[in-house]
């Protein structure tokens, strides 16, 4: 009978898929949780004793074998095709993540587990036993292989998640529907029918979702960003999206790239012990402004002498995500949960403005860079002097100031509005590979040397050598001989320099 | 859309917006009330009426105050600095402040009139001894001039404009100009720049503030002739987004179109707050609660001196001095007094000063006053912008296309850039002949609508977002410096005392200004303090 070949290229489509969708759930837990053997080897359990489960379930199912066999095909087909998305928005906007992932991991396994022992009740008759056996585990494990193989050299880095599941999922109920013609004469006409429009929904729900999905805003971004989001979420302040790629985990604010996984430690490192160099003594309160990724905070709390950090971020969603989303919370050793940490959700302008704090030994300002004047008024002479009035006499901060390289005019403005507040300021860049050279601020209200680095940190950028050489400026960086404005509330000249500088390189 | 609607959009907001908004009724529409100003109140007095005081319900008082507005007040508070204590207060409404009222609101007050200052120069030095003590100020630059605290003055971005479905920086609409309209607008400058640097042979400025140290030559009064719509032309203005910023201007600041403005007003606007030549104009004071802040601190001071819901009903010059009779709590009650300071608007004179109508020594129905609404919108959180390179949210918020002068944003200030907050939408009765009857024509609901529509052209999500508008009807909002007003002998004669009556008001300038209603209420005090016998 001509249709027994074409059956068994349906086996390999099925086991295709199969493998697929498990692939699917362990790399997406695997981003957004992080631990990727944990994920991978919890995924592949649960799906393999699903199957067995559905294997299992097989022998209760009696009549109309062919048309059970669509049924299940084109359920797998949903299910499967949407999980990715799915998964993705669950994790976006509910907290049982976990119980969603596993329980639609079961399902999937459970109904892919039924798919090859009914087929194999089917094609029973026309084969032989043993010549069954052989073929349709063969191609099954063939199937594997194709998966396998295609998923991370081809589908991952060419499609992205959602569309690799929404695309194999209408690959599934292709074959589900295309079945309807190989199994005709199992089948009677009427139920055909229902089949055959069943088959066709599924397949039109999915492409529609597939298409439409372009235009929703977490595909388009896929489109944006060169790695895979892993989570996108639009809080009253910003659009937050984290990634995850060959070199890890990167956060973006307004598609802005706020750190990577693979060289933050630099960034942050610069970020935070320069403040603690230039202190004079054992610091014991610290106050952070920005910082949401709790990042600044790790660095923070290697210092034994602090007592309390106060952390000041507009977004609660924010530092919520930070605490709680998990690649994010190893990335800064659960800063949040440590008790010298808490936590203040605000705008930093109106939070100095209104609120009388005992002073602050250090200030760690870990802003995003100033492209617009709700975030400008956060680099300006009234700010600042805002802040002086947080300090103890002897404290010390440090700036983010974006990079003195692309936008030198808005770094000197910072540090020109700095000493306009009659701050001492030493400059001071480094280069993180994922930002580019990059420059901070570090002042102190009376005039100071450049200070050392304290040993007795554990670090892995900084050392004695690079520490010094952090306040050198090439000459292309260092302060343009033209005059620079201050920024001052009623002027925003920082917002204006920054547009302008950064806008070459859009 | 029913044609009544249709007729009140068509009226306030014009004929193609009112088609456009045909259709789309307000899917959800905010509660709000008319607040404030008690017109019925106000048009008592015109009825004249002979009032008698029970005897012990008289006292005697040095100088009684009429009129609680920014004049009144800056009296009052000169009065009180100089160790004249002996006086009253008397104001009609409940809350003093006029027109630069304000409202207590969270996060953060707002106003309901006037709401900013420009940096005074530096010889203005009672205005700027005001500033100081309110600890407005960081001490003086090398060259003496006052410097305002960095918090106090406006935030950038100060103005941004609407036109066309966009939002573009500043006032002036620089997208899409043509050479000539850069041109114009180039010469305009230079125009403006000559009157700047002007002086005349005694060394006075043509503009500057206050309006009674302008020079009086004839080439810069000569203005006040034209109407600052005629000047324009003559000098062969004809750019059109030239044209609508200086109307705009005029309707800022005098509620009048250009072609109904004085050309010396619409001068003045842009000259007297400039320094010196190519310097920009003075930066802007401003407060959440808009000059609410100069009148609660003048209240403050004077607090035990002032009489509300007092309605002075008429005031008896007498050979000892002058009686005031006032209307509060349904009682009648008495000052004799020796001087009195009459900081109400002029036109109101003839109806409460008993003898002005048989031999006037000024016209008292020149001074006429326009109409305004003003509506205050509580938003839960800000309109979301609708092209990613809109320019954001600024101080004030200017609709081109709009009779109204669009809005101020409350919380700018603060620096309050997320969540709620409060607008301030002003609308000038200009375009009618007869606003003030219109105004009061219309209810609480159909000004909120015309607000709502006028604001939904920029922002569709305004109904979702606004939680309440409270609307606030000036029937008499400020003087009209229509031409020939400024410089003409009737409004000098006004500015002389009648009898033992002294007058201070911005109707005397002919200009709506803080500085000017502050500089009448000072020169009243020093006068009558010259005049007066008892302390």
């Amino acid at each position: 009978m001509k249709r027994t070949p074409l059956l068994f290229l349906n086996v390999i489509i099925i086991a295709t898929c199969g493998l697929i969708y498990e692939l699917l759930a362990a790399t997406v837990s695997s981003y957004v949780l992080g631990d990727s053997v944990t994920q991978f080897s919890l995924i592949i359990g649960v799906y393999l004793s699903a199957m067995g489960v559905g294997s299992y379930l097989s022998r209760f199912i009696d009549k109309h074998v062919a048309e059970k066999f669509i049924d299940i095909e084109l359920a797998v087909a949903v299910i499967g095709g949407l999980s990715a998305p799915l998964l993705f928005l669950t994790f976006a906007y509910v907290s049982y993540f976990g119980i969603v992932l596993y329980t639609m991991v079961f399902i999937i396994g459970t109904l892919v587990g039924l798919e090859i022992p009914l087929l194999m009740r089917i094609l029973k008759d026309e084969l032989d036993f043993k010549e069954l056996v052989s073929r349709v585990l063969a191609l099954d494990y063939v199937g594997a292989l194709v998966a396998s193989l295609l998923f991370p050299i081809f589908l991952v880095p060419k499609l992205g998640l959602n569309r690799t599941s929404l695309l194999f999922g209408m690959l599934n109920a292709g074959v589900g529907l295309w079945a309807t013609w190989l199994l005709d004469p199992l089948i009677p006409n009427r139920k055909i029918t229902i089949l055959r429009v069943k088959g066709f929904v599924v397949l039109v729900l999915l492409a529609i979702v597939l298409i439409k999905a372009d235009s929703l805003t977490t595909l388009a971004e896929d489109g944006l960003f060169t790695d895979n989001i892993v989570y996108a979420k639009s809080s009253p302040y910003q659009r937050i999206v984290v990634t995850k790629g060959k070199t890890g985990h990167a956060l973006f604010l307004n598609g802005n790239l706020q750190f990577n996984s693979f060289d933050e430690y630099r960034y942050h490192e610069a970020l935070v012990h320069p403040a603690f160099a230039a202190y004079d003594g054992k610091p014991k309160r610290v106050l952070v402004l920005g910082g949401g990724d709790g990042l600044a905070l790790r660095e923070i709390l290697k210092y034994k002498s602090v007592e309390t950090v106060d952390l000041v971020d507009l977004d609660p969603m924010m530092t919520g995500l930070s605490k709680a989303f998990p690649a994010l919370g190893e990335l800064n050793q659960h800063a949040f949960d440590d008790p010298r940490v808490s936590v203040t959700n605000g705008d930093a302008f109106v939070w100095l403005d209104n609120n009388e704090q005992p002073p602050y030994d250090i200030a760690i300002i870990d802003f995003p860079d100033p492209n617009n004047f709700a975030l400008g008024k956060l680099y300006s002479t009234r700010f600042y002097n805002l802040l002086k009035q947080k300090l103890s006499p002897d404290a010390a901060v440090v700036i983010q100031c974006t990079s003195p390289l692309i936008a030198r005019r808005s770094y000197w403005s910072i540090i020109k509005t700095l000493e306009a507040t009659g701050f001492s300021v030493k400059p001071f860049q480094t280069t993180v590979p994922s930002f580019g050279v990059w420059g901070y601020a570090l002042a102190k209200m009376q005039p100071f040397e450049t200070p050392k680095l304290a040993s007795g940190v554990d670090l892995k950028f900084l050392n004695e050598n690079s520490f010094t050489s952090m306040f050198e400026f090439p000459t292309d960086m260092t302060l343009p001989a033209d005059e620079i404005e201050i920024n001052r509330l009623d002027n925003q000249a920082l917002v204006r320099y920054y547009e302008s500088e950064w806008r070459r390189f859009e | 859309m029913n044609l009544s609607r249709r007729q009140l959009l068509s009226t306030f907001l014009g004929a193609p917006l009112a088609l456009a908004a045909c259709g789309d009724a307000p899917r959800r529409f905010p509660d709000g009330e008319i607040v404030g100003q008690n017109a019925v109140l106000g048009h008592v007095l015109r009825e004249g009426r002979a009032f008698d005081v029970a005897a012990d319900n008289w006292s005697n008082v040095g100088t009684a105050i009429v009129g609680g507005g920014v004049a009144g007040l800056s009296a009052a508070w000169k009065l009180s600095k100089l160790g004249r204590n002996n006086f009253v207060l008397l104001e009609l409404e409940k809350e003093t402040g006029g027109t630069s009222q304000s409202g207590v609101g969270q996060p953060v007050g707002y106003p309901w009139g006037a709401h900013y200052l420009p940096v005074p120069f530096r010889e203005n030095v009672d205005l700027i001894e005001l500033l100081d003590e309110m600890s407005l100020t960081d001490g003086r630059t090398a060259d003496n001039n006052v410097i305002v605290k960095e918090q106090y003055l406006c935030r950038d971005p100060e103005e941004r404009v609407f036109y066309k479905g966009r939002w573009y920086d500043g006032l002036y609409l620089h997208a899409g100009e043509s050479d000539e309209d850069k041109r114009q607008y180039a010469e305009f400058q230079r125009r403006i720049d000559y009157w700047v640097t002007w002086r005349d042979a005694t060394g006075r400025r043509a503009f500057v503030v206050p309006s009674a140290n302008c020079s009086d030559d004839a080439e810069a009064t000569a203005l006040d002739r034209v109407s600052f719509g005629e000047w324009l032309r003559q000098n062969g203005f004809t750019s059109e987004r030239l044209i609508w910023y200086c109307d705009y201007a005029c309707r800022d600041d005098y509620g009048l179109k250009i072609e109904q403005t004085s050309a010396w007003a619409g001068l003045f606007y842009f000259c007297s707050r400039v320094r010196k030549s190519g310097e920009g104009s003075q930066p802007f004071i401003t407060f959440p609660e808009g000059n609410g802040r100069f009148v609660n601190h003048l209240t403050e001071s004077v607090k035990d001196k002032i009489l509300r819901s007092h309605m002075v009903v008429s005031i008896v010059p007498n050979a000892n001095g002058v009686d005031v009779i006032c209307l509060a709590d349904g009682q009648l009650r008495g000052f004799h007094c020796e001087k009195v300071i009459y900081a109400s608007p002029i036109f109101t004179a003839p109806y409460v000063i008993r003898g002005l109508v048989d031999d006037p020594p000024f016209a008292a129905n020149e001074f006429q006053h326009n109409a305004w609404f003003v509506a205050n919108l509580f938003l839960k959180d800000r309109p979301k912008p609708r092209f990613a390179r809109d320019f954001p949210l600024a101080w004030d918020n200017v609709l081109y296309e709009s009779p109204s002068l669009g809005y101020v944003n409350a919380t700018h200030q603060k620096g309050i850039d997320y969540g709620p907050t409060v607008w301030t939408y002003y609308y000038p009765m200009c375009h009618e002949e007869d606003g003030r009857t219109k105004l009061f024509n219309y209810e609480w609901r159909d000004l909120a609508d015309v607000c709502l529509t006028d604001m939904a052209r920029a922002h569709p999500d305004i109904y979702e977002l606004t939680t309440r508008i409270d609307i606030m009807r000036w029937g008499h909002a400020m003087i009209s410096p229509r031409p020939g007003f400024i410089w003409s002998k009737n409004k000098q004669a006004a500015s002389k005392p009648y009898r033992n009556i002294h007058f201070a008001h911005t109707d005397l300038s002919g200009i709506a200004l803080f500085e000017e209603a502050f500089y009448h209420g000072l020169r009243s005090a020093v006068s009558v303090i010259k005049e007066v016998r008892t302390g």
